[in-house]
């Protein structure tokens, strides 16, 4: 069996329709934030059997992550990491915003028609 | 604070809750679990716990405090039975959330699961081959119709269900049933998921202590979870377990085999027509958490076949959540009856308001001769939850059942 028809496999519907307790928007959304909050759980696991092992093998020692100071330079680098991935993230917000100061906008599928107009 | 008080703030010291799913017992089918894809089963596992623990008190609340005002507010009278609390309790949003999040917990479950079991389906094909290759103790029924209670709906969620083969000498679906299933029973179940038939052998050693059976069959035994712990109890019997499922059927023996067990044999066939046996074939004959994924009709004719089956001085037993009595509260019967609406388990709500002893009187057993019990898992409580001491009420996935059944 492929690995593409295993993944399809493993996320097929079973058989009976499907009931829906919030609106289906909301519903779908729930759904997704929970399979990332699973896959957030599973490398947050990830992480703490890597940290469990360095200090196993004399690596790291106990506390040592907790009394973590990044120095000047590494902490520029890590504030510039998050403020990159918060934007990345909330990117529609952004894209949202942006429109309110745009009045002017229009569709593509209006444009559409108006350059595929014959004249 | 006494000596022997636990240190204060030691988050460890009352614990109360799955335990890491490394614990549990392997054999030689299990398939192999990546770190990841134990930590996946371990986050469903406490998401289960967390809505059972955390959100359904607030579902309880939600429905004393604003459902039934509600209903009564408009109906003018109250909620009658658990289908109108059931139907009232969709309105409201502290219940839509706890079931959107049940139900994608088990989407998420069988996902996680069938992923680990797919993916090396072909490597656990061959080493079921390896074992289970010229044995006799395999009988599959490749003519045998799946009927409609078992094809129409995948139960719990579980595409493909315990039948549905992926190419010849497939056990996904039982590899997928045996190894994931974790995550709803939250390690009540014990090390191999088998706590619940060493209660049912626990029960009958106490209350039958003169019983020797020779010939025992479970049916709907699916991979022999509760079966394996009777042929384990009475080793000088021979175990038949039937199921509908040829996966589970080859997953079961294989996994006997690698565990140890081999007063087993493994059955294609269905428990409406089990006339492959001739009448007074067995001493005892056990159906475990199986009645409520039936039918009416079928449920009947597999009474009537135990009747049958059964030796003089036999008996029969059927492990069930309880059942629905005027006594318990309309939401505990709304909630009871979740799996049957929102779970793929459509015969649980008809299952568990019928008068089961009628049933059985009615398949030919004498009153005088029924037996009513109770049971609670039996696990290794160094490492398991013990379903015995947890006041935790999931609705219908507890490893505390009844005991209805009957000698003749």
């Amino acid at each position: 069996m492929s690995i593409a028809d295993a993944l399809r496999g493993a996320g097929a519907k079973p058989a009976g329709k499907r009931p829906y307790f919030l609106d289906a928007e909301v519903e779908r959304v729930l759904a997704i934030t929970m399979s990332i909050a699973q896959e957030l759980a599973v490398s947050r696991q990830r992480t703490d059997t890597l940290e469990r092992l360095l200090l196993e093998k004399g690596v790291l020692s106990q506390g040592e992550i907790d009394a973590f100071v990044p120095d000047r330079a590494a902490a520029t680098e890590r504030a510039l990491w998050n403020q990159e991935y918060i934007a990345r993230i909330l990117r529609i917000v952004q894209q949202e915003n942006e429109a309110v100061g745009r009045p002017d906008d229009i569709a593509s599928e209006d444009v559409a028609v108006e350059v595929g107009a014959e004249s | 604070m006494s000596r022997n008080d636990p240190p204060k703030n030691d988050p460890g010291a009352d614990y109360d809750g799955p335990p890491d799913y490394r614990v549990i017992g392997r054999h030689a089918l299990f398939p192999q679990t990546s770190h990841d894809e134990i930590e996946r089963i371990n986050f469903l596992a406490q998401m289960n716990r967390h809505l059972a623990a955390n959100v359904v008190p607030g579902v309880k609340q939600a429905y004393e405090k604003r459902v039934v005002p509600a209903f009564e507010a408009a109906e003018g009278r109250p909620i009658a039975n658990r289908h109108e609390a059931r139907k009232a309790l969709l309105a409201d949003p502290a219940f839509q959330t706890w079931s959107a999040m049940r139900r994608m917990t088990m989407e998420q479950r069988q996902q996680a699961g069938r992923w680990t079991a797919l993916r090396q389906s072909e490597q656990l094909a061959e080493k079921a081959r390896e074992l289970t290759e010229g044995d006799d103790r395999l009988k599959l029924d490749p003519a045998l119709q799946q009927p409609r209670y078992v094809s129409a709906v995948d139960h719990h969620c579980m595409p493909g269900s315990y039948h549905t083969e992926y190419f010849p000498g497939d056990v996904t679906n039982g590899a997928n049933y045996d190894h994931a299933g974790f995550v709803t029973t939250s390690g009540l179940l014990g090390k191999y998921s088998d706590g619940g038939g060493h209660a049912v052998a626990r029960w009958v050693k106490r209350n039958l202590p003169d019983f020797q059976p020779r010939q025992i069959l479970e049916i709907g035994g699916t991979v022999g979870h509760s079966s394996l712990p009777l042929a384990q109890a009475f080793p000088e019997a021979e175990m038949t377990i039937v199921d509908l499922g040829a996966p589970v059927l080859r997953y079961g023996l294989g996994r006997a085999k690698s565990l140890g067990v081999d007063n087993v044999r493994f059955v294609q066939a269905s428990g409406e027509d089990l006339s492959i046996f001739p009448d007074a074939s067995f001493d005892w004959i056990q159906t475990t958490m199986f009645l409520h994924e039936l039918s009416t009709g079928s449920l009947r004719r597999i009474m009537a076949e135990t009747r049958r089956l059964l030796k003089p001085g036999g008996i029969v037993l059927h492990v069930e959540q309880p059942q629905y009595a005027p006594e318990m509260p309309l939401f505990e019967q709304a909630m009871r009856d979740w799996d049957a609406y929102y779970n793929n388990e459509p015969f649980w709500s008809r299952m568990h308001e019928m008068d089961l002893d009628a049933e059985m009187i009615a398949a030919g057993f004498a009153r005088d001769q029924l037996i009513h019990g109770g049971v609670t898992a039996v696990v290794d409580r160094d490492l398991f939850p013990d379903a015995a001491d947890d006041d935790k009420e999931d609705y219908g996935r507890k490893a505390a059942w009844h005991v209805i059944g009957a000698t003749v």
